[in-house]
């Protein structure tokens, strides 16, 4: 077996992809600004649906409800857990940086001081089929963000 | 290209691909001598011999196919049906010989196989023209092609989207009801309801030969007499069959059939209409432009009969010829040889991954027929990742719907993983496949 597989399923990744944290979806409405996305991968049928509350400004509340491969659910899981609590200007600009190294085909490394878990991805984007598996929730999150700021 | 000569030991038990072996069933030792004329069979991915398990999807070329192409570039290159010279006539020669090969393949006379792009094309081709017929085109002539209002369509719910969208499409153009036939929770087609479904307003009947999911041989005789009953047209979609077991159109007795050529060992971007002659010269065009017509006037046009009357515009001829050594690279193999090999295969395919706790597999149950195909479920692990974890094995699978949402839906699922053979695949091979699929649960740590 090639060593690839273990880099690219790492133990972090497997965790989060059994444990999904911030799933099911709940209802944030007492949130200040609520907001949701529904984003799915035509290709393999991957699909997320997240809701985010926003309260002065902070993500106060996250949760979601999906359905796909290990990579897909674990990245929403390791969002979750990474971005509530964090201003919403400070959660689009670790997006960004997620984007950032997903897209860099191993040319960029993951910061593990801004991703935390998150940086256990990094392997992934040596994979290209699958980068669009990672970032699915990372898009719900982006535009549930816009939501609810309209 | 340098070819490179191969020494071949023919032995009883190995009998050669030519056909005087017509008879004696294909073994493992034949199909190794077979992977020889296969260059991407020695292959290596992921640092392992690559394990081909996606021919349903595409295959791949043998040497024959590759060097027709390539000695059409080098000697023959030029249009067909235009020009005096002599390139052009030797191009347009073995175009057409490649027609006769490919038409003689399915038991079709040459001049009712039309060259498309693939099957997809093939379908949008009668839909479009049967559109065009409710349009009025093609005049008295084309009526039996119109549909409408208060008229109807009917596939089946197992159908590849090529053989759905078209139709729907069709459909919403025109104002008819497309209709389907429904599979029960195994994925059989429920012939009972075939005959409530299809009545006096089915215009056309279309559905796949062979599934491209489930592997089942759909019941052609019954749905045929059903759709002739009430005067409807009927399309076969081949794209699992032609290039795996013995097709004959005349026996089928359907009005259309499809096939694409990179799923019969051709190159793409080529493909075949069937379709019987008197229908053929009927049909109004669905693609127009030069080299279908006979007489153009700034007003108007008149068309070429079949097949020409249907191929618009320069066509695909390195593909056409190359097609051509496809089929004859089966036909020397034999294709009931081919499919005695891949029944096996499935069968085989079916047997091991029944054995595997957790594995669910789509269609019909070890020992009925199915073809060498078998699209799967692993409990607890989602397809995208069972495709991933085999290919860091080097083996080649598909993973998704496969181009058939409706059918996954009607079965549960969103996504399955898909392992297909071909005359190429050893047993070996399959058994590899199964020994990976086997430690899949437990690298995921599936519960």
């Amino acid at each position: 077996m090639g060593s690839g597989l273990e880099q690219l399923y790492q133990q972090v990744i497997l965790d989060h992809a059994r444990a999904r944290y911030g799933s099911p979806l709940q209802d944030h409405t007492g949130e200040g600004t609520t907001g949701e996305s529904h984003q799915l991968n035509p290709v393999c049928g991957d699909e997320i649906t997240l809701r985010v509350g926003v309260r002065d400004g902070v993500v106060t509340a996250l949760s979601w409800d999906g359905a796909g491969c290990a990579i897909s659910m674990a990245s929403a899981s390791v969002l979750t857990e990474l971005v509530q609590g964090l201003p919403r200007d400070e959660v689009i600009s670790l997006v960004d940086s997620f984007r950032e190294v997903l897209r860099s085909r191993g040319r960029i490394e993951a910061d593990e001081e801004v991703l935390g878990d998150a940086a256990a991805f990094a392997g992934v984007s040596r994979y290209p089929a699958r980068v669009k598996c990672a970032m699915l929730g990372w898009v719900a999150l982006e535009e549930s963000l816009l939501a609810a700021n309209s | 290209m340098t070819v490179v000569a191969k020494p071949v030991t023919l032995t009883p038990d190995s009998a050669g691909t030519g056909a005087d072996s017509a008879g004696a069933a294909m073994t493992d030792a034949e199909v190794h001598r077979i992977r020889n004329d296969f260059p991407i069979l020695g292959t290596e991915v992921n640092g392992t011999r690559l394990v081909y398990l996606d021919s349903g999807a595409t295959s791949q070329n043998p040497l024959s196919v590759l060097e027709a192409e390539q000695e059409f570039y080098e000697q023959r290159n030029a249009a067909v049906h235009r020009g005096a010279h002599a390139l052009a006539v030797d191009a347009t020669d073995a175009y057409e010989e490649a027609r006769a090969t490919v038409a003689g393949f399915i038991g079709a006379r040459t001049d009712e196989l039309v060259w498309t792009s693939n099957a997809t094309e093939g379908i949008n081709l009668v839909a479009y023209a049967m559109s065009n017929a409710a349009l009025g085109r093609g005049g008295e002539a084309a009526r039996r092609f119109s549909v409408g209002p208060g008229e109807n369509i009917v596939v089946t719910e197992m159908e590849h989207h090529a053989n759905l969208v078209p139709w729907q499409e069709l459909a919403a153009r025109t104002g008819a009801e497309l209709r389907f036939v429904p599979i029960d929770d195994d994925g059989a087609l429920r012939l009972e309801s075939a005959a409530a479904v299809i009545d006096h307003g089915t215009r056309m009947v279309a559905f796949s030969h062979a599934s491209n999911v489930l592997g089942t041989i759909a019941p052609v005789a019954e749905l045929v007499g059903l759709a002739q009953e009430v005067g409807a047209l009927t399309l076969l979609d081949a794209c699992q069959s032609v290039p795996h077991l013995p097709v004959d159109v005349k026996a089928l007795d359907v009005d259309f059939l499809v096939f694409s050529g990179h799923k019969m060992l051709g190159p793409t971007g080529i493909g075949a209409l069937y379709g019987r002659a008197e229908l053929l010269n009927a049909m109004p065009p669905f693609l127009t432009g030069g080299s279908m017509i006979t007489t153009v006037t700034m007003e108007r046009a008149e068309y070429l009969p079949a097949p020409n009357r249907f191929e618009a515009g320069t066509q695909r001829i390195s593909q056409a010829i190359a097609l051509g050594a496809a089929a004859n690279y089966l036909r020397e193999t034999g294709m009931e040889r081919v499919e005695d090999w891949e029944m096996r295969l499935g069968e085989r395919l079916v047997t091991g991954l029944d054995a595997i706790a957790g594995v669910r597999v789509l269609g019909p149950a070890a020992g009925l027929p199915r073809i060498g195909l078998a699209a799967f479920d692993v409990d607890g692990v989602h397809a995208h990742d069972v495709g991933q974890f085999l290919d860091d094995r080097g083996i080649a699978v598909r993973v998704g719907h496969h181009c058939a949402q409706p059918l996954h839906r009607r079965l549960g699922l969103t996504a399955t993983t898909r392992a297909s053979t071909y005359l190429y695949t050893t047993t070996d091979e399959v058994d590899t496949f199964l020994d990976a699929v086997a430690r899949i649960r437990a690298f995921f740590g599936a519960r």
